[in-house]
């Protein structure tokens, strides 16, 4: 494993919910990563955030970690749930509030 | 760099040939689009599976030429 998905692994593996966006939660660079960080702060759930632009090993690192071309892409206790679209179709159908439930 | 609706549109057709595509051009700027596409491969795939076909369709297009596409996929109603 190179470098770059080490350090991934350790950051989806260590937190319960995290996002992988453009910008930072207070200030997205994107509009799709704005519309996650506006979707995870609706729920009210706790989340960590990365700023892949910050970070260009990263960046590229996700990309091929996830086989998912862009940004922002959502993780919940270790697995890839997808970006924005997918989070506001879930969120809309009520998946996700039922993936960030406890012991669910 | 811009991409046309139609390449797009035959790119995802080249590989769901089944699919109904339906994409619209948010902006009128050739940057930003929304994409529908329901096509019976998709039946009984999680969505992250889905929208991985459509992105493999996309050859690599996606996240670089194409920027923004907001992408909703679905199984034609009934199949499950």
């Amino acid at each position: 494993m190179s470098d770059a998905s080490q350090r991934i692994d350790a950051l989806v593996k260590n937190n319960d919910v995290v996002l992988f966006m453009k910008g930072t939660a207070l200030f997205p660079q994107c509009g799709f990563s704005s519309r996650a960080v506006a979707i995870l702060d609706h729920l009210g759930t706790p989340y960590e955030t990365v700023d892949v632009l910050a970070d260009q090993e990263i960046r590229q690192g996700i990309k091929a970690y996830s086989d998912w071309p862009t940004i922002p892409q959502l993780y919940i206790k270790g697995e890839f749930v997808g970006g924005s679209d997918i989070m506001m179709e879930m969120f809309e159908n009520g998946e996700l509030q039922g993936l960030l439930a406890p012991q669910a | 760099m811009p991409m046309a609706a139609a390449d797009i549109e035959a790119l995802i057709r080249a590989a769901l040939p089944d699919a109904t595509i339906e994409i619209r051009d948010l902006r009128g700027d050739g940057d930003h689009y929304a994409a529908s596409v329901v096509s019976a491969a998709f039946a009984g795939m999680p969505k992250v599976r889905q929208h991985q076909m459509v992105y493999k369709a996309l050859g690599g297009r996606m996240g670089g030429e194409l920027h923004a596409l907001q992408l909703t996929t679905a199984a034609p109603q009934g199949v499950k």
